[in-house]
């Protein structure tokens, strides 16, 4: 499977070669086109900065406390229903608020139980299936203004549970 | 909603901060989390700027105008209420494109352009329309086919087979995307039919 891996190095270097070389020949004026379009990337990038900047002040301070692992407790009964093992529920409510959190709590099981562990296993599928929650929210619906958010989070929570659900049925299916 | 959110994420972390004696703890968090934030956007500065800047150069070539062909028919069943040319679509299109191919970093400048048209579609509103839900959902529900990083982290942690979840991977992805498509999709038909009423 090192074929798969191999594969995406090559995504973005073929990415660039075939915008580029497609330029090229439809004589589009590529360096002049390239620098304006940076120039919105920037635009971007500096307003979500101070998002990021609350939102991450807001997860690492319930991180510090301790908050998150007394959540997971009062949640336990939950993820019992699910057949989820109680170290994973962290990185579920983790992974809602911050990827890169739960990638260091990802790391930790891995540490601990090994990879090819079931909740290895399944923690990897887990964080596979979805998105950030609260993040992409904040940053999507801040770029746009917009206050009220109507059923998105809902939507964003029945996917997330279909995909967590989904996660433990298959790994106990296929491994 | 994000107002009520992270007020209960800081009061709520404070709290339970004082009664663990993990006050200290808490404030090097908030001062450090400020930092890693500036330091993120300043990596994410760069790759940004290359990434628009080379979507600059598809555009202009006409590359997303294709891959924004190819797409239609699916952004028309998700979207229905897009009209048919308008730019929003070939920002759709770059962001679904980006996040099925695993450029996370990618997909979100595209993704925030497509709220800024659905905006001005909206009428400037500050109540999301249908579109930006959908929009919103699909992008949690993840697109990633390939869990790049995933597996290089099992890889780097002696996985004996970093790439077996990959299958179990993409079926769980789709799971939640349709999960996530189907809510979407009838939520819409309800506000549409509450609104006819």
């Amino acid at each position: 499977m090192k074929f798969i891996i191999y594969v995406s190095d090559y995504i973005m270097p073929f990415i660039f070669f075939y915008i580029i070389g497609l330029g090229i020949l439809t004589k589009t004026p590529i360096y002049d086109e390239f620098i304006k379009g940076a120039k919105d990337g920037i635009k971007v990038v500096i307003e979500i900065l101070p998002t990021l900047i609350g939102l991450m002040v807001g997860v690492g301070i319930l991180r510090a406390s301790g908050a998150l692992n007394i959540l997971s407790g009062y949640l336990s009964p939950i993820t019992e229903v699910f057949s989820l093992p109680s170290e994973l529920l962290p990185v579920v409510l983790v992974k809602m608020f911050s990827s890169s959190a739960a990638t260091g709590l990802l790391l930790d099981i891995f540490k601990e139980y090994g990879p090819d562990s079931y909740p290895g296993r399944l923690a990897s599928i887990i964080l596979s299936s979805t998105e950030t929650i609260f993040y992409t929210m904040a940053v999507y619906f801040m770029a746009a203004g917009v206050k009220k958010t109507r059923y998105t989070l809902a939507g964003a929570l029945v996917a997330t549970i279909a995909g967590t659900i989904a996660s433990v049925i298959i790994t106990k299916l296929v491994f | 909603m994000l107002s009520y959110l992270w007020g209960f994420m800081i009061i709520f972390g404070i709290i339970v901060g004082v009664f663990n004696g993990n006050i200290a703890d808490v404030s090097n968090a908030a001062i450090n989390s400020s930092k890693e934030a500036v330091t993120l956007c300043i990596s994410m500065l760069g790759i940004m700027a290359m990434w628009t800047g080379m979507m600059q150069v598809a555009k202009k070539c006409g590359l997303v105008a294709s891959f924004t062909r190819t797409l239609r028919p699916v952004i028309h069943i998700l979207f229905p209420d897009i009209p048919k040319e308008h730019v929003v679509n070939e920002y759709i299109a770059s962001n679904m494109i980006a996040n099925i191919l695993g450029l996370g970093w990618a997909a979100t400048p595209m993704g925030l352009m497509a709220m800024r048209e659905f905006k001005k579609l909206n009428a400037g509103s500050d109540m999301a329309s249908c579109d930006m839900c959908t929009l919103l959902i699909i992008n949690i529900s993840s697109l990633q086919l390939i869990p790049v990083n995933i597996i290089a982290y099992r890889s780097q942690y002696g996985s004996e087979n970093p790439a077996q979840i990959l299958m179990a991977a993409i079926i769980a992805t789709c799971i939640s995307t349709l999960a996530g498509v189907i809510f979407a999709t009838t939520a819409r038909k309800l506000v549409k039919r509450n609104r006819k009423r």
